[in-house]
């Protein structure tokens, strides 16, 4: 298949009773769950929130400034998804204006491959930090806020690896012509859920003062 | 989307709303981290944080997943997750705080 090459909408794609696609509705239904997962983490978070009777503190370790850049860049990862989407969709519907098709389809994979960047990005600031607070005396099990604040922001990390692996995958199958907008469109539903569970985790971990 | 009946491409956000999204959501950032910075009362800090942050969850979900255009029906079963976890976490938060006094 050659480099321009993308895979259009199946004409013959069956007809569902509700009008919807399948996969699309399986993705929000997956999300719903997924409100409940990260719910029940960030749940468990405030429950025991300011509960630790032995430091390192939240107070004393978080670091804002360095977040804040992080959950800048997880933001911009946002646009870049969509970005990226709009352009596998104007690829499609130029299916015959060859040369049209190659320019957006090349741009849908740069800002592809900017969204697995910036997502990459936010998982090295996450290591930073992870290593910073453990530099400072803060593991696992030091204390409640240790066990709650790792496994909720590890949760979130791992689900940024899972959606920078996604990505990449979505990327390098467009250069063989598997890749339908509706594949892109299901992966951005994804990495925009994994935005914006970091915007609530931003605020309720690090800028509610503790 | 593209493969939705209900779902039209003349519906979607172009590329300069998606921009200017960003930029509200910059913004609100910043606004988010200058509250850390500037000393609010925190009788005021919770409800002004919490409304930043509900912009900000709102336009992501509304613009960038597209929810405002698409069908009702994936709305549904997105706040249907959400709406079962607010409920926990009230629950628990009353529950845990009777229990500490």
């Amino acid at each position: 298949m050659s480099d321009a090459a993308i895979a259009h909408e199946a004409p013959e794609e069956h007809p569902t009773s509700t009008g919807l696609n399948h996969r699309k509705i399986l993705m929000w239904a997956f999300l719903g769950s997924e409100c409940i997962f990260f719910g029940s983490l960030i749940t468990t978070y405030l429950v025991y929130r300011g509960k630790s009777v032995v430091g390192p503190y939240p107070s004393e370790i978080l670091n804002i400034p360095l977040t804040s850049v992080s959950t800048f860049v997880l933001l911009m990862s946002s646009l870049a998804m969509v970005l990226a989407l709009a352009g596998f969709e104007r690829a499609a519907g130029a299916a015959g204006d060859v040369e049209r098709q190659q320019q957006e389809l090349k741009k849908g994979r740069f800002w592809l491959l900017m969204t697995a960047v910036l997502g990459t990005g936010f998982l090295g600031f996450q290591a930073y930090e992870f290593i910073e607070f453990v530099h400072h005396g803060l593991g696992l099990t030091t204390n409640l806020f240790g066990t709650t604040f790792f496994v909720l922001t590890g949760f979130h990390g791992t689900h940024v690896g899972v959606g920078v692996l996604w990505l990449v995958s979505l990327l390098v199958l467009s250069y063989f012509g598997k890749v339908k907008p509706l594949d892109v469109e299901l992966g951005g539903l994804y990495w925009h859920f994994v935005d914006i569970v970091w915007i609530i985790i931003f605020t309720l971990i690090y800028l509610i003062p503790h | 989307m593209s493969t939705d009946a209900t779902h039209s491409d003349e519906a979607h956000s172009t590329t300069g709303q998606y921009v200017r999204i960003a930029i509200i959501l910059t913004i609100l950032t910043i606004l988010e981290v200058a509250t850390y910075y500037v000393d609010i009362p925190y009788a005021l800090l919770i409800p002004l944080l919490l409304v930043l942050a509900g912009m900000k969850f709102a336009l992501v979900v509304a613009y960038y997943m597209h929810l405002r255009y698409d069908s009702k029906l994936f709305s549904g079963f997105f706040f249907f997750g959400f709406t079962i976890e607010i409920l926990l976490l009230i629950a628990l938060m009353v529950l845990f705080g009777i229990r500490s006094g």
